[in-house]
Formats: structure tokens, sequence, C-alpha cells
């Protein structure tokens, strides 16, 4: 093999690496926070909604759990437009983003609410707490105890899949890779780089979050 | 030409279909036998193999399927080994379905009591007998409901051949937007035809994992 590996070329373009990794790490946040808002409203509809507001939740989190991000981002970029709704790239992005993640937030958020046994509740009442202190104390931090390792590992996932919104010419990170390697014709070691700068991102998370988690509930 | 989005287009999404169960019946195969032997791996009691299966698991896992696809497609030509589109997905898809499955029948085999093997080898099976006749049957029942469900999460994860140029069903609306001008309704034929694919699949996995449940 005579091949010469030119990391150098790939690695000169750091600037445009890092904006990328600052749009990809915009998307995310921005995704992950619309969406568990999204699936605080949805989980509370499945649980607490009337008939009709139950089905539609349902409904959504199904359409959305079985059917391909790409496709979805298409439907919004491409499709929308038809219906007289225009969205910029990035907005496209965002709201397709905020709509997929919500649906998994809604299912996550759900299973965290129906753990609390009512048991639990009424005994919180039989201890003499007010409604808000059950709410507090008994239901929200233990709920959110139990959902945080499924919702930090969605926004590890979120951040991956996020690479998908540079077909929609987002100038994401993945997008960052197609602009260098046009310019060097460097493939291997381009994708190496921007696959090693996911890795270090999702580490990093995964790592804070285990950390955030131990702050947050550790040690009772 | 622009023609209008007709009934012969819905049939041509279809027919595109198969090229999308292709994609994932080869990932299922190449993912299962990689899933396999990551599983094994990060049970083994070696050190040096343990870790190898886990730092594959976070390393596949830790970088987008994209990566791969376009790293596989784009980038091996340069060590000699010019791939198409076909086997650049099939790889790099059965790289991604083995960090997952792997993942998964590991935590199934780690669920199985230690004490079940111990009856094994107490029989006076060797290794591998444990695995397959005490071992592998029980662990079966535990992975069964996560590996559909992960199923579900490859068939959308084809989409992702298209961009390599792959016709798959995604390409297919694209090639079919590009003719008829009319992405709303395709992009939704699109997405209908995955559900249909992918929704009886999330039922299976959700009624197998209540059935699992109910025998505890």
């Amino acid at each position: 093999m005579t091949y010469q590996f030119q990391f150098r070329d790939v690695l000169a373009y750091w600037p445009s690496l890092l904006d990328g990794v600052a749009t990809t790490l915009m998307l995310a946040v921005t995704g992950m926070a619309g969406g568990v808002l999204v699936g605080i409203l949805g989980g509370a509809a499945q649980l607490y909604g009337p008939r009709p507001l139950r089905l539609i939740a349902a409904a959504y989190v199904e359409a959305i759990r079985n059917t391909p991000l790409l496709v979805q981002l298409f439907i919004v970029f491409f499709g929308l437009p038809q219906i007289g709704l225009r969205l910029d790239a990035p907005v496209a992005a965002i709201v397709t983003l905020i709509v997929n993640v919500g649906a998994y937030a809604t299912e996550i958020v759900r299973a965290g609410l129906q753990a609390i046994p009512r048991t639990q509740v009424e005994a919180g009442h039989a201890l003499g707490l007010s409604g808000y202190q059950v709410f507090r104390h008994v239901v929200l931090v233990p709920a959110l105890r139990m959902m945080f390792p499924a919702l930090a590992s969605q926004f590890t996932l979120l951040l991956l899949a996020t690479s998908v919104v540079s077909f929609i010419s987002v100038e994401d990170l993945f997008h960052t890779a197609s602009i260098i390697e046009s310019r060097t014709f460097r493939d291997f070691e381009v994708y190496t780089v921007i696959g090693v700068v996911y890795l270090a991102m999702a580490l990093a998370c995964r790592g804070g979050f285990a950390l955030l988690y131990r702050l947050a509930f550790g040690r009772r | 030409m622009i023609r209008p989005f007709a009934w012969i287009d819905v049939l041509f999404l279809v027919a595109a279909l198969r090229w999308t169960l292709a994609l994932t019946g080869a990932a299922c195969l190449g993912g299962g036998l990689v899933g396999a032997i990551v599983a094994l791996l990060r049970f083994s009691r070696l050190a040096p193999l343990a870790l190898l299966g886990t730092v594959y698991t976070q390393l596949v896992q830790g970088t987008p399927l994209l990566v791969w696809i376009f790293g596989l497609y784009f980038g091996l030509a340069i060590f000699g080994f010019p791939v198409d589109a076909w086997t650049a997905a099939v790889a790099a898809l059965s790289v991604y379905a083995g960090a997952f499955l792997g993942e998964i029948w590991r935590g199934a085999l780690a669920a199985i009591p230690k004490t079940q093997w111990e009856a094994g080898a107490s029989l006076g099976l060797g290794f591998g007998h444990q695995l397959r006749y005490v071992i592998v049957p029980q662990a079966l029942r535990i992975a069964t409901p996560p590996t559909v469900g992960f199923l579900v999460q490859l068939i959308k994860d084809t989409s992702l051949a298209s961009t390599i140029g792959f016709v798959e069903l995604t390409r297919e609306g694209q090639t079919t937007t590009a003719a008829t001008f009319q992405p709303f309704a395709v992009y939704l034929t699109v997405a209908a035809l995955y559900f249909a694919l992918c929704f009886p699949l999330t039922e299976w996995s959700r009624r197998l994992e209540r059935r699992l449940h109910a025998a505890r």
C-alpha cells in the first residue's frame, strides 16, 4: 500500500470544524429542550387527558417512532412549502428534531410517571403532606430520577442523529465534512476526524450526564 | 417534464420497498453475526477480550451511522477496495447493528443467574454446551422483544443508504419528487410505507414484552 495519510490537510480546517460542532450542539440542545417539553405535555396528555387527547398523543408517538427521521425532515423541509408553510433549513431542522424527540420523550415521561405507585401518593397524603409537597417529593423527584438515564441516552442518540440535517444543507458538523472533503479530496481522513469529534462529544455527554445524575440524585 | 404524482408512482415506491427489505435482511445477518461475537467477547472471562467488546460498542454507539456509511463508501477505496453503494451500506449497517445487538444480547446473557451455568457444569457440560442447551434457550426469551424493537430501528436506518445514492424507498421518493414536484404527497406516501412495515413489528415487540412480564 502506497497511500500517504494526510490528516494535516484536514485538521487545517479546524475553524470550520469548530463551527460545525457549535451548530451540532445547538441543534441537539434545542431539539432536546423542546422535545422534553413536548414529552411532558404528551406524557401528561396520555395519562391524564380526556380520551380524544389520549388518542391523538398515542397516534403522534406511533407515527413518529415508526418512520425515519430523514423522511420526517424531507416532509417538513420539502413538503410543507407545498401547502404554504415555508421554513428555512435550520428552522425546519429544529422543528423536525423537536417533533421527533418529543415522541420518544412522551414515552419516557409516561413510563416515569406511571412507575410511581398510587399507594405512594396516598402514603404521602396520609403523612399530612400538602398537595404540592406530595407532587414534588413523592411524584416529581422520583419520576425524574427514573427518567433521567433514558433521557440522557436519548440526548446522545439525538446528538448523533442530528447529522442527517446536513442533507437539507444545514451547516452542522457532518456538513463540514463534505466541504472539507470537496477541497482536500481526503475522504478517509475527513470521515475519521469527523467520527472522532462525534465520539468525543458523545463520550463527554455520557460522562457529564453520569456526573449530573450523581450530583442531582446520588447519595441519599 | 413534470408529470402528476399518479398511482404508477405509488407502485414504484412500493416496489422500492424490496430494496429496503433487502438492506434490512442483509444488515440483520451481518449485524447478527457481529452482535453475537460482541456479546460473547463482552461476556468473556478474559479481560482483554471483554475490553475489546466494550471498546467496539462504545466506539460505534458514539459515532453517527452516516459517518460509517460515508467513511466506508468513500474511504475504503484508498486501501484498494473500491466498494459499491450496496456493499458500503450493508457493511455500515452491519457494523452499527452489531454494536446494538451485541449490547442487547449481552444483557440477556447476563440476566441468566450464575447458578444456571453452574448447574450445567455440574451435569458435565462444557462451556459450548452450557451455552447452547442451558443459557441461550432462556436468554432468547429475554432478548426477543428488544431485538424485534431494534429491527424497527434498523429498517428506519436503511433510509440513510439513500444518501450515497443507493435506490431504496427514500431514494425512490427523491426521484419521484424530482419528476413530479409533489414532495408533500410523495414523502407522506414514503412515510406511510415505512409505517406499514414498522408498526406491526413495534406492536409485536410490545406484545412479546408483555407476555414476558406476565410469565414472571
